[in-house]
């Protein structure tokens, strides 16, 4: 679906990013190239800006300064320019967010119809194919409250895909999930990875970080403290932070 | 005047009201749902209008708009019909609009402030435009909240339209006002009788919002 292109430009760019909230930096001195077809997980305790960025990256988070490009665009102030942008860029929410008063159907066509101006056939067509991937199509007809949140996860996957972003964000995917249904969502996941899509993905599940990315991130007062390959992170850690922070994960 | 003549003053009195009503409900719903829409964009000057018309028109009473729309439009030579019964019509339709919209508008503020944020924010990052973003997927999900409120706000104009008797209306009170002079033996039953074609009105509509309330709610 995704080619790894021999092209050198990164599809992801952040240089110096700067981040506020009142006094409060939440993002500092980011710079962070994602590579077309590149799996980054990124990694941190909680208040260490790793949602932040995420949100940056399709402008959810405006930027107090520096610069974000994606495919060497500069990200639009507002308007028409960034809502076309957007729609290259997926997103999946820790909350899910469908549309609660549309069918799960409907979550997946509204995008392509009416942003890609789609026709209903072809959009449906495409949504039924997506849900059938992620293992929800016979829900169709359902409405998001009437599924599991496993389930709704997998839908509001589907839903980003059918823009065919060039990239897609994942901001805590399984962190408002029961246990047991934490894997049918990180399956979709490593399997989206394998097939070569671009991903950002904040999370602590290391297990997926150990299956499918290439690099993990680990942040730490909205600094990138550290870039590691994960097995290289999670066995042989280098910054204090980062041996502290996995040490609190781990012992249980 | 027997009792069918005075049914009959009655019936095109009730007619006169609901005519009234019927359009100062498309204009209220119409008006105010561009106000809450206008209070909740990213555009500074586009809140503080709608803002602003709120305040103002909120806190005048509803005689006074009237007064506005029946004496002051003539004077700025604003006309709706040349039929001058018709014309009342108009304005007081207006008037009623004018006024209603600001209640259904901070109504509907408060639906869309029910609303999800995050469910703005997928609308957005799907690149849905702000205007995609608020009538497909805010304003639907706020105006199946705000049914049992936006009910009361109805069943309010509805009563209100009996100030457009006093500025040249034909309606229930008008046809109640005529009904005493012609049978001032009749008073209590005449009073009684106009007060029981509200609540049948006023009944009628809170059934109808029941009936939507039930029809149209979002699982959550």
């Amino acid at each position: 679906m995704i080619q790894h292109t021999s092209e050198q430009r990164p599809l992801v760019q952040m240089r110096q990013v700067q981040k506020f909230f009142g006094d409060f930096q939440a993002l500092k001195d980011i710079d962070l190239d994602i590579q077309a077809g590149e799996v980054v997980v990124v990694i941190g305790p909680s208040g260490s800006g790793k949602s932040t960025l995420c949100r940056t990256i399709n402008r959810l988070e405006t930027i107090d300064s520096g610069e974000i490009l994606i495919d060497g665009e500069k990200l639009p102030e507002e308007g028409a320019r960034l809502a076309k942008l957007r729609s290259d860029v997926g997103m999946v929410f820790q909350s899910f967010n469908l549309f609660a008063h549309k069918t799960i159907l409907e979550n997946v066509t509204l995008g392509p119809m009416k942003v890609r101006r789609l026709p209903a056939a072809k959009a449906k067509e495409e949504a039924m194919a997506l849900l059938e991937r992620v293992g929800v199509a016979h829900q169709a007809q359902k409405y998001p409250a009437q599924l599991s949140g496993g389930q709704q996860q997998r839908v509001a996957i589907a839903r980003a895909l059918a823009m065919k972003p060039k990239v897609m964000l994942f901001d805590e995917p399984t962190s408002a999930l029961d246990p047991e249904m934490i894997n049918e969502v990180l399956d979709v996941m490593v399997t989206l990875a394998k097939e070569g899509m671009t991903m950002v993905v904040v999370t602590h599940e290391m297990g997926f970080a150990r299956k499918a990315a290439n690099r993990v991130v680990f942040m730490a007062d909205g600094q990138i403290v550290e870039v590691a390959e994960p097995e290289e992170f999670f066995t042989n850690p280098q910054s204090a932070r980062a041996k502290d922070f996995l040490s609190k994960i781990l012992t249980h | 005047m027997d009792i069918f003549d005075l049914s009959g003053l009655f019936l095109s009195g009730a007619w006169g009201t609901l005519r009234l009503f019927l359009l100062a409900l498309v204009g209220s719903l119409a008006l105010g749902t561009l106000l809450a829409a206008m209070r909740v964009s990213p555009t500074p000057v586009l809140r503080g209008a709608a803002a602003t018309y709120v305040t103002v028109v909120r806190n005048t009473p509803l005689t006074l708009v009237m007064f506005f729309c029946a004496f002051g439009l003539p004077i700025l030579d604003i006309q709706f019909a040349s039929d001058r019964g018709l014309n009342s019509f108009f304005y007081a339709s207006l008037a009623l609009s004018a006024y209603t919209a600001c209640f259904v508008a901070e109504t509907l503020r408060s639906g869309i402030a029910a609303i999800p944020v995050g469910q703005a924010e997928a609308a957005r990052a799907i690149g849905l435009s702000f205007r995609q973003t608020l009538s497909l997927i805010v304003l639907p999900q706020a105006f199946r909240t705000v049914i049992p409120p936006l009910g009361s706000v109805v069943i309010a104009m509805l009563k209100n339209t009996s100030i457009a008797s006093a500025f040249n209306n034909r309606e229930l009170i008008s046809a109640m006002r005529s009904g005493i002079e012609i049978r001032g033996d009749m008073v209590i039953t005449i009073l009684i009788a106009t007060a029981l074609i509200y609540l049948v009105l006023a009944l009628g509509l809170g059934r109808i919002f029941d009936l939507l309330e039930r029809k149209l709610v979002i699982l959550r």
